[in-house]
């Protein structure tokens, strides 16, 4: 081994050498230091500070190759996205989630974008709920019920924070798959694992597990923090999930938070159903009653369930004693943004904002100019297709990403003559 | 039968009209002890070298905790001010809100104010106190800041009404104002702010709304509400109407601002002095009016009925208080899975 060890390391030095002769030697990490030479974007201003590098342009497009990968799915078919999602989170907690690539080491870094995923998921999907899992020396256990409530899960996942063993998808999927069978039929079942291990040891033949989760239309995913593995291509393929490895830290938030977001469901996979809910008062000021999830006596704090009248303290939630699914209207009111969606602005570059000739050359939300700083000349900026507005790119991503209501739509008042006139 | 519209008293005629200027109600700022710091009165009223003046001050001064950027939302609705049979009048109010933007001026030299009139047929920016255009001199009697905010709304009503005069049909009695692109307009300045750096003021809105919620908004002002509680802004309302306002109270409670319906309207400076002019970081030391109870019970779609127990569509989330075959939003069969036309795979139907 040491001799094998000797010639790799004489033979990376050889490569060095030639590094200048020839490309296709070198590596990616090597590519990005001789080639990209990040270093040479800094500049300095007249007193010699460091200037921040302007990554304004880089978000733009990177958010609207975002937007544009989304809309080309949804205009394929008549999507309807999954809004009540039963969501089972895998983390791998094996020997492989102790390595130290990730700073400090992957099992921290994972524990911490949990948390933030825990939370922008019951911010965007407040009707859906989470269960967590754990595999670790070979076996998986259930970490939490799945529930509707962040802080419980986050609670949980924080104490359970140690690596040993080996990982088993297989036991993974098993366990997942008992857990999910049970929902009722209206919800989307969802799996994502996060996967740090290279192997799975599996007790049985994993490609019939598979199939079993695919019968039961549960929706895999994996985010892997090696490397690709053929096995869980294979489980995504198969279910209908996506896969993708994380490159660093930057990276897998991204990926872990674009599963947040709803994801479009085919038809097939979810059957529309009326699903009896309540919409419970808040309780009268001064009045006493013990609550139902924590047994304390509370005063004039929480709801009372329109069926059983038992006293809860948060929504939303399911009363303990009759079952009922209890919201209030913004719980709903948080995902009509997933059925009515604005459309995406169409983007204008310098000179067709110049030929276009308007009046103000403000962007119309924040009345911020759109022209380069120190220059006369537009910078780029977008419009809308219906109210033909102009806004700036900063504005865009706002607009799209958080608010999902175009200013300028919202400043116009279209009567019904109007608008069946715009329609034909 | 009112003009369309037309609001019965309009702002000013002509040059600037002073002298029917009423003054009687309202009380002098000096007041209000408690709230008042530093009193940099000629800073404000003289308007010759104002904005110089103004950014050099800038420059020497750090920026403390209680520096509030005030986003303020007037509602010029025609149909609401003409009609409302309360004891205050369009000429009125905008004169109690002038008092209080002077007010928060000469609160901290750092405050900033925005306003936006929220119209009938449009929302546009009236004045923006960081804008180096904005600060003029004053001419008569008014100070600068008065005549300036005066002279803008006018000419918005005017567009307001220009636009309306386009579309026929307009006798509706519940004419609502387009509160949401206002908001809207409001968040993505406050946005603006958030970027310029990390020292910035807190930022705020008010909305001073009068016209009844329009329901074919409810979706955007939701989107707002949310997307507001998300940045940490919070709304606060003086609704001056007739009704409580449901789309506010829960904009105010989601976000953690204050809703007042004023009982006496005479005194609506005195509301706004007392409850609106503190900024946030000292809002944790008053007991500011607290909503009794905000109604969050949901409407059902078919009889517009609040309901506290209904039925939820899984796929379009409509809801509905008797048990249907048929979703009438998205048109659903339930209990059967669907057949897409769209699709070209063919299906094969699950046993169920």
């Amino acid at each position: 081994m040491n001799n094998s060890e000797k010639k790799r390391m004489n033979g990376e030095a050889e490569e060095e050498n030639e590094e200048d002769v020839e490309d296709e030697g070198r590596d990616a990490w090597e590519r990005t230091y001789t080639d990209e030479r990040s270093w040479e974007a800094l500049e300095e201003d007249e007193s010699g500070l460091l200037q921040p590098i302007d990554n304004k342009a880089i978000y733009h497009s990177q958010y609207r190759r975002r937007l544009q990968s989304l809309s080309a799915t949804s205009a394929a078919s008549r999507i309807q996205k999954g809004l009540i999602r039963f969501l089972c989170v895998v983390v791998d907690l094996s020997k492989a989630a102790g390595e130290m690539d990730f700073k400090p080491s992957r099992m921290a870094v994972i524990a911490k974008h949990v948390e933030a995923f825990i939370r922008e998921f019951f911010d965007q999907n407040p009707l859906s709920q989470i269960g967590l899992v754990i595999i670790k020396d070979g076996v998986a256990q259930s970490l939490t019920e799945l529930g509707g409530s962040p802080e419980a899960h986050i609670k949980a996942l924080m104490v359970k924070l140690g690596c040993a063993g080996d990982s088993s998808l297989q036991n993974a999927l098993e366990l997942v798959h008992d857990t999910l069978h049970k929902i009722p039929s209206y919800g989307h079942r969802e799996v994502l694992i996060l996967y740090s291990a290279l192997s799975t040891c599996d007790p049985g033949d994993i490609m019939e597990t598979i199939q079993k989760c695919k019968k039961a239309k549960l929706r895999c995913s994996v985010i892997g923090l090696s490397a690709e593995m053929f096995v869980c291509k294979h489980l995504c393929q198969e279910t209908g999930g996506s896969y993708m490895v994380a490159l660093d830290e930057g990276h897998f938030k991204e990926l872990l938070l674009e599963h947040a977001p709803p994801p479009p469901a085919l038809a097939e996979f979810a059957i529309a159903n009326l699903i009896k809910m309540g919409f419970p008062q808040r309780a009268a000021e001064g009045s006493i009653a013990i609550c139902s999830c924590h047994r304390e006596a509370k005063v004039g704090e929480g709801y009372i369930c329109p069926r059983c009248k038992a006293r809860v303290c948060e929504l939303p939630t399911e009363c303990r004693f009759c079952g009922l699914t209890l919201v209030s209207s913004p719980h709903l009111a948080r995902s009509y943004h997933h059925l009515f969606p604005i459309e995406p602005f169409t983007e204008i570059s310098a000179r067709q904002f110049e030929l276009s000739r308007v009046a103000s050359k403000t962007c119309f939300s924040c009345r911020e100019s759109l022209l380069t700083p120190g220059t006369n000349k537009a910078g780029p900026c977008a419009a809308c297709t219906k109210c033909k507005q102009y806004f700036c790119l900063d504005c865009d991503i706002y607009i799209h990403e958080s608010l999902h209501n175009c200013p300028g739509c919202e400043s116009r008042r279209i009567t019904p003559a109007a608008a069946s006139a715009t329609k034909s | 039968m009112l003009k369309e519209g037309a609001i019965e008293s309009r702002l000013v005629a002509g040059p600037l009209v002073v002298t029917t200027w009423p003054r009687s109600f309202l009380l002098p700022p000096h007041s209000r002890g408690k709230l008042l710091r530093d009193f940099n009165q000629s800073t404000v009223v003289v308007g010759h070298g104002y904005a110089s003046f103004q950014a050099n001050r800038r420059s020497l001064i750090s920026f403390s905790d209680d520096v509030s950027l005030l986003v303020v939302l007037i509602d010029t609705n025609p149909f609401f001010w003409s009609t409302s049979s309360s004891s205050l009048n369009f000429h009125q109010f905008v004169s109690h809100v002038l008092v209080f933007l002077d007010l928060i001026v000469r609160l901290s030299q750092l405050n900033q104010i925005v306003v936006i009139a929220t119209g009938h047929n449009t929302c546009d920016y009236i004045y923006d106190s960081s804008l180096d255009t904005d600060q003029v001199t004053g001419e008569g009697e008014l100070p600068a800041l008065y005549s300036f905010v005066l002279q803008r709304l006018e000419e918005f009503v005017d567009k307001d009404e220009k636009l309306g005069a386009k579309q026929e049909g307009l006798s509706e009695k519940r004419a609502s104002s387009l509160l949401s692109g206002s908001l809207s307009m409001a968040l993505c300045y406050i946005q603006r702010v958030f970027r310029s750096g990390p020292l910035h003021p807190q930022p705020r809105i008010l909305c001073l709304q009068g016209s009844p919620d329009g329901s074919e908004q409810y979706v955007s002002i939701m989107n707002a509400i949310f997307s507001a509680q998300r940045s940490m802004v919070p709304i606060d309302c003086c609704y001056v109407g007739s009704h409580n306002s449901a789309f506010l109270q829960q904009a105010s409670y989601i976000t953690g601002g204050v809703y007042v319906k004023p009982q006496h309207l005479e005194g609506l400076y005195q509301y706004l002095a007392t409850v609106f002019a503190v900024d946030l970081h000292s809002r944790s030391f008053l007991q500011l009016p607290r909503p009794a109870g905000v109604d969050f019970r949901a409407s059902c779609f078919c009889h517009k009925t609040t309901i506290d127990m209904g039925y939820v569509c899984s796929v379009c989330l409509s809801i509905f208080c008797k048990h249907h075959d048929k979703c009438s939003t998205c048109g659903l069969v339930f209990g059967k899975v669907q057949s897409d036309a769209a699709s070209d795979r063919k299906r094969k139907v699950p046993e169920s």
